[in-house]
């Protein structure tokens, strides 16, 4: 196994091409939950963990059945259908199994099953074809970028509460130029790692 | 205004109730009288487009901050020398031969949009001059990165464009550079007194220095963003700044060339966007460093100064709740 490659892929998916400030994926969630640092470190915990889970599954999908069967058209449908039975099972589960859990996580679930980083991630690894592993470490790249993400947000949110902004710039409008900052910022890490993830998002995105 | 007077006159501060001379604006004029030395050099080096340049971000920086506490029916601050301030490191942040809208453009971005969007002085999140400075540098790249050759520059008529010392150091290595400017030694010298191409006010980097300490010296700013930022960049220079072995860089190099002087000592101790409690100070400096180290040496710019500042910019309220002290007696809540 190339660890180089794996940790290079954590890294492009987390900070060189973070969804968020990068190619602006996942914003409904970034801007939804960004609001109290609590829903936002819990957000990201069941997110990762999520995006870790389907990008394994829908590998499994993809190539022992989809490419066999040679219906990889479909892969937009199909990830889509197995996202959501994911987080539906996850969510059914938790209840279950853990309620305390599923009192701290579970409301996050719902909103993470129309997340566009977790259809994206799936269809990217299925592009590149990325072996199980890679997937996996894309998966968590890509999930961690996004905790990072939504922790930054809050924190400057939360102090953003007590600033002295114009009433039509209140709310929302503040955090959207914020968030316009902050990508300016994380063009700094650009042709940090040059290698194979900045092609494939450019060509799948 | 009457009712503003009444409300000041009926508003009791909390104690202690220090008597002190010390205000905004006395610490604001202070910090671009510390700037004045590098910026006089400058205008030495880069003649007088330097000055135009310099100027020209300094009026529009004032402009726009008076022109939106006008149209808004705020009262207006430009008298307490921030907005002089922002204008003034926006000057000495860009390459000296620039079209004149371009400094322009910077000091709205910095002004309008960064400080007062924000709700002006205090609240902003991001240092207003780098955000400036970025903002102009990634939709005006070429621009922004044509860089002149220093000349005893009233009497030289064409500039010759060159590029600086870290962009030669980073394409070409340090033979190349060697070759530029002669000797090792010839080198530190060149760096030190500014004689290189660059930024015009972040070349030289001893009137830097000595106007960080006179902010030291005046306590305007503490050693802690200062000493740590320095001191990582130093440190990670000297590890992993060589060609091949480890512990092999010339960290002085690194030291003298690029932003980091202005940077550690005007930028990123900037009061609004670092964190507020010493030891979160020292984790936002060795942040800057490493951040810049590892964009100077792995990253796609040749050097990370501002983009660094403005990284660890927004990770500095999250800073600050992590090294924020427990109260005395605090327990965590128990959840049922």
């Amino acid at each position: 196994m190339d660890f180089n490659k794996l940790f290079q892929l954590i890294i492009a998916a987390s900070l060189i091409n973070n969804f968020v400030f990068t190619r602006f994926l996942g914003l409904c969630i970034f801007f939804g939950v960004s609001k109290k640092m609590e829903t936002a470190v819990g957000m990201s915990i069941t997110f990762t963990a999520v995006m870790v889970v389907s990008a394994a599954l829908s590998w499994v999908v993809f190539q022992y059945i989809m490419v066999p069967l040679d219906i990889t058209f479909l892969k937009i449908i199909v990830f889509i259908g197995i996202i959501a039975a994911l987080v539906q099972s996850a969510d059914t589960i938790m209840k279950k199994v853990s309620p305390s859990l599923y009192y701290k996580l579970g409301i996050y679930l719902a909103l993470i099953t129309t997340n566009c980083i977790i259809l994206a991630v799936p269809l990217i690894n299925a592009g590149e074809s990325y072996t199980f592993i890679e997937s996996m470490a894309f998966g968590l790249g890509s999930g961690l970028g996004f905790a990072l993400a939504l922790v930054i947000m809050a924190s400057i949110r939360e102090k953003l509460e007590v600033a002295d902004i114009p009433a039509p710039f209140k709310g929302m409008p503040i955090s959207f130029i914020v968030a316009g900052l902050i990508a300016l910022a994380f063009t700094g890490f650009s042709g940090l790692i040059t290698l194979y993830e900045l092609r494939a998002i450019s060509r799948w995105l | 205004m009457a009712k503003e007077t009444k409300e000041k006159q009926l508003v009791v501060s909390v104690s202690p109730h220090v008597r002190d001379e010390e205000s905004i604006a006395k610490i604001m004029w202070s910090v671009n009288f510390a700037l004045f030395p590098a910026l006089i050099a400058s205008f030495y080096y880069f003649g007088p487009r330097a000055m135009i340049v310099t100027l020209l971000s300094i009026v529009s920086s004032i402009g726009f901050e008076y022109a939106y506490q006008k149209f808004v029916g705020k009262k207006t601050t430009i008298n307490d020398g921030s907005a002089f301030l922002t204008g003034l490191l926006i000057g000495m942040n860009l390459p000296p031969q620039l079209p004149f809208y371009i400094p322009v453009m910077g000091s709205f971005v910095a002004v309008v949009l960064v400080k007062q969007l924000f709700g002006g002085l205090g609240y902003n999140i991001f240092n207003p001059a780098l955000v400036g400075r970025a903002f102009l540098l990634v939709t005006w790249p070429k621009l922004m990165t044509t860089w002149k050759e220093p000349s005893a520059a009233f009497v030289g008529l064409d500039a010759k464009t060159t590029a600086t010392p870290l962009g030669i150091l980073k394409e070409e290595g340090i033979s190349k550079l060697l070759e530029e400017f002669g000797t090792k030694n010839d080198l530190y010298i060149s760096l030190l007194t500014g004689h290189r191409a660059g930024s015009l006010g972040e070349t030289s980097a001893i009137f830097l220095i000595i106007g960080g300490l006179y902010l030291l010296y005046k306590r305007y700013i503490t050693w802690h963003i200062p000493v740590s930022f320095v001191g990582s960049v130093a440190v990670i220079a000297w590890i992993f700044g060589g060609k091949g072995a480890l512990f092999t860089g010339d960290p002085l190099i690194h030291l003298m060339s690029g932003g980091l002087m202005l940077g550690a000592f005007f930028m990123a101790t900037d009061y609004v966007t670092c964190p507020s409690i010493r030891k979160g100070q020292i984790i936002f400096g060795i942040g800057c460093g490493a951040l810049t180290m590892l964009i100077r040496l792995k990253g796609g710019f040749p050097e990370g100064v501002m983009f660094a500042i403005l990284l660890m910019n927004c990770f500095a309220p999250l800073i600050d709740r992590g090294v924020k002290p427990k109260l005395f007696g605090e327990v965590k809540a128990v959840k049922k």
